[in-house]
């Protein structure tokens, strides 16, 4: 076997996920990209999606949104506003976040709720995106 | 000597300030649990947040750069974001983030700067405004924030922005408590603009060991979205081992109040005893004479 990619996540609130893993799939900005071990210098801003964990037999998919990925010698490390674990959420309720975050948007007074509601529904239209892979 | 009715009143009323002190302590030690582990679980983002600043400003050079990374090239102006708890009743605590204050504006203004302040939390503007108050452009208050998170970071974060990129300052300095340990907060400066020096300050430039990075899309863009980021992440974790610092300084206050009304119903309840005994003597003798006397 290969050696391991050092693989953290970390969200403002806290380390959502700190390991060994064998290759992870990254939603960049200029596209999706793989990090194996050893991966070259790199840096990229991330788009919302799904990340995928690639260990052994498992694959684990974690839903970020807003932030970065850097590739150093030392692995592989995610800063990302927000994560969420895939297994975590089902779709009915983000469908349902997403109908309350619409109706936001139609009620929005100014232009502060209007961001905050076409945000939240870029997050869910992605969120309930990856959930129908 | 007081009298024995009014004794009996002062026991009874330290006793239930005693009661209240030790309920504050117990629920700050409660809180300081949750706090602590906030803040704990923060700092990983704030510390490879600092890192990978480190890396990418040191591939930034020159005019073209984010004026938020390298300042407005002047040091005329400087904004001073004095965070404090929003409640009393634990120890020095605010005092001594306002004493810092108090000092580095003092340092400042005989340098010839000009100084402007944010203050975060009741406290910290109350202790300011009657010496500065004209210096003081902003205030936040932490009264109607449940819990410390990113939002309330980002509104601050968003403040500070909009001031810099009015040309109000040039300098943004963060004055908080550092979380040193459950019994010790020191009050700490921490340069937040230009970003560059204050990761100077604390990071160590990793070693890319001859490697050249690549970004995706370009540096540029890469920064213009990290270096709001950051700012909000400096203030997020400025609050956070706030929130911490206040709720160990509360318990560590509460802790002493409830031990000094410990003794001081020790002494008044020794105090109580003789006068009650001296009463006591004084009737028997009253009786005794009295007796002989027949």
């Amino acid at each position: 076997m290969a050696d391991k990619l050092h693989f953290d996540l970390v969200s403002p609130e806290r380390r959502v996920f700190a390991g060994e893993v064998d290759m992870v799939v990254v939603p960049g900005s200029e596209g999706d990209f793989g990090v194996l071990a050893d991966h070259a210098p790199f840096m990229s801003t991330i788009r919302t999606g799904a990340i995928s964990v690639h260990s052994g037999n498992d694959v684990t998919r974690t839903f970020i949104r807003g932030g970065f990925a850097e590739v150093t010698a030392a692995g592989l490390t995610i800063l990302a506003e927000e994560a969420i674990d895939l297994a975590d959420v089902n779709a009915e309720d983000a469908s349902k976040s997403l109908t309350e975050a619409r109706e936001d948007l139609g009620q929005a007074r100014n232009d502060e709720e209007r961001h905050d509601a076409e945000a939240r529904i870029e997050k869910f239209q992605a969120l309930l995106a990856e959930l129908s892979h | 000597m007081a009298s024995l009715k009014e004794l009996k009143n002062r026991i009874n009323s330290v006793e239930s300030t005693k009661k209240i002190t030790k309920a504050m302590q117990m629920v700050a030690a409660a809180k300081l649990r949750k706090a602590q582990e906030a803040a704990e679980a923060a700092r990983p983002y704030a510390e490879r947040m600092a890192a990978v600043m480190a890396n990418l400003s040191s591939a930034m050079e020159g005019p073209d750069a984010p004026r938020l990374l390298v300042g407005t090239g002047k040091d005329d102006v400087h904004l001073l974001v004095v965070a404090t708890a929003d409640r009393g009743l634990c120890g020095g605590f605010n005092t001594n983030i306002a004493r810092l204050a108090r000092e580095r504006v003092a340092a400042l203004v005989s340098a010839g700067k000009a100084v402007k302040i944010l203050t975060v939390g009741k406290k910290g503007y109350e202790a300011l405004k009657r010496l500065h108050n004209d210096k003081i452009v902003d205030r936040v208050d932490l009264k109607d924030v449940k819990s410390i998170d990113g939002s309330i970071a980002a509104m601050i974060g968003d403040k500070i922005r909009t001031l810099f990129e009015a040309g109000e300052f040039d300098v943004c300095e963060v004055i908080s408590s550092e979380f040193v340990s459950v019994i010790s907060q020191k009050p700490r400066a921490q340069t937040l603009i230009p970003a560059r020096d204050a990761i100077d300050e604390t990071v160590e430039r990793p070693d890319l060991k001859g490697a050249i990075y690549s970004y995706e899309p370009d540096e540029e863009s890469i920064l213009e979205v990290l270096l709001p980021r950051y700012v909000d992440t400096v203030i997020l974790s400025a609050l956070l081992e706030n929130a911490a610092g206040e709720m160990g300084a509360k318990m560590a206050a509460m802790d002493s109040a409830t031990r000094n009304a410990g003794e001081l119903i020790d002494k008044l309840n020794l105090e109580y005893n003789r006068s009650r005994q001296a009463k006591i003597t004084k009737e028997l003798i009253e009786i005794i004479s009295g007796a002989e006397a027949v």
